[in-house]
């Protein structure tokens, strides 16, 4: 039976891992890759690192980082951020990472969702949509530049179009949720998983074991992401995997 | 020395830093020549089962792959690099394959016998069911947890090929071997402990690296 993935995201700026590191000596280094070799020892599934560099130089060290990891892990990581061409996810890919995660660039120009999925494979694509609710539409509104930009497209409509493109996973963030450790968006992700048929990642207020035990139950996402509790070391993802074992979620 | 055949459809960067974490020696050739005289070859693949075909006949490793099989050297395919070695997919229209393992590649067909529908690609985590343990490749190798990405999979009325399958609404081959010639549905270079004893196993034990 396929497990449920825990996936821990890593936000990388200018080479550094920026969040979450202040309170813990080991992560006062902010090393990427120690960190990625520290969730890869607790269990982790699968990474995720999102560049938020703002300089050319940050983009550079970035690739770096992705050689790194891939030379030092043995577990499929992520890479997303600032991701906006075909020859952005050849570099990415051909150095290592095995999938690209695709956002604001994605829903500006989406023939950049079919051009990497033709090229390398739609199981590449990973499609990341941030959403929020409106209460007019009475539908989750989907949001572009980390949130800052309100688009058109109401979230069911484009996690579809994106999947109808060939995005092969959708990494779906609960703008609502984001940050409140108060549980995922159990109704956000439930809407997606409805109008789609590939493995969704459920993103945003992960506050605890019991909220990936129900993430897991009762909307069946695929996978749960989370940063700062794994990062503040609230719980750590051996702990999250050992309570989900316990209330018999096939887990690794 | 282990050579790995590029044909400009495989993820060569993860490969390589896997067998350099296991201290084997390897060299990576885009034509024959390059690689002739090594102890054993990888045959990575992402991509679509037409176009790997096409690039493997343009690099001129149809003819070469099959004479090292013939011939006893150890040969290692990775995901498509795997499918590759069977006798056809329906990959994008009927393609034939390079025929050294019985069966053929179709989709998951996304409904199980139930009438329920799942989600394709098969992706993620997956426990192996082990049938031969007592094969060399299988050495160490224990019913853990595997990394699978794929939509296709592998149809094969022969089980002595299977050495290991895992299950994900049907049964799905995941380690396959015949003799010298092996290979895995999953990338063993991402799928943790269990994925890294294979390659040694492969490199090591099959190779005598």
């Amino acid at each position: 039976m396929l497990s449920k993935r825990i996936i821990p995201c890593l936000d990388v700026k200018e080479g550094r891992v920026v969040k979450g590191i202040q309170f813990v000596d080991i992560r006062d280094a902010g090393d990427p890759v120690e960190l990625a070799k520290v969730y890869d020892e607790q269990g982790a599934d699968e990474l995720v690192f999102l560049d938020i560099s703002a300089s050319h130089e940050g983009k550079k060290t970035m690739i770096d980082v992705v050689r790194s990891v891939a030379s030092e892990l043995a577990i499929p990581f992520t890479v997303g951020g600032g991701i906006r061409t075909i020859e952005d996810i050849k570099e990415t890919l051909r150095n290592g990472a095995d999938k690209v995660s695709l956002n604001s660039s994605a829903v500006k120009r989406p023939a950049l969702i079919t051009e990497g999925a033709d090229y390398f494979g739609s199981q590449c694509i990973v499609v990341a949509i941030d959403a929020k609710y409106d209460e007019e539409a009475a539908n989750w509104r989907v949001y572009t530049h980390g949130g800052r930009t309100p688009t058109d497209w109401l979230v069911t409509d484009w996690a579809r179009e994106a999947v109808k493109l060939g995005a092969g996973e959708i990494l779906l963030t609960s703008m609502n949720k984001d940050g409140e450790k108060s549980g995922f968006d159990l109704p956000l992700l439930k809407a997606v998983q409805e109008v789609v048929n590939v493995p969704v990642i459920a993103s945003g207020g992960a506050g605890s074991s019991e909220h990936f035990y129900d993430v897991f139950t009762e909307v069946e996402a695929d996978a749960a992401l989370a940063a700062s509790i794994f990062h503040y070391k609230e719980t750590s993802v051996q702990n999250v995997k050992a309570y989900l074992k316990e209330k018999g979620v096939p887990v690794r | 020395m282990i050579g790995i055949i590029d044909y400009g459809m495989g993820n060569l960067f993860s490969v390589s830093k896997a067998l350099e974490r296991l201290g084997v020696d390897y060299k990576i050739g885009d034509r024959p020549q390059v690689l002739v005289g090594c102890d054993g070859y990888i045959l990575p693949g992402v991509g679509a089962f037409p176009d790997a075909m096409k690039a493997l006949q343009e690099h001129g490793f149809i003819d070469f792959i099959k004479d090292k099989v013939a011939e006893g050297t150890p040969v290692y395919g990775i995901c498509l690099g795997m499918q590759l070695l069977f006798e056809s997919s329906e990959e994008g229209g009927l393609t034939e394959g390079l025929g050294l393992f019985p069966g053929t590649i179709s989709r998951f067909p996304g409904i199980d016998e139930n009438g329920r529908s799942y989600k394709v690609p098969h992706m993620g985590w997956n426990q192996l069911e082990i049938h031969q343990p007592d094969k060399s490749l299988m050495t160490d190798v224990n019913e853990d947890h595997v990394y699978f990405v794929h939509s296709f999979v592998v149809k094969t009325n022969d089980p002595s090929i299977l050495y290991a399958t895992s299950d994900y609404h049907m049964e799905v081959p995941a380690i396959i071997g015949k003799e010298n010639l092996v290979a895995s549905q999953f990338h063993p270079e991402k799928s943790g402990t269990a994925g890294m004893q294979l390659l040694e196993n492969f490199c090591k034990v099959m190779c005598k690296q």
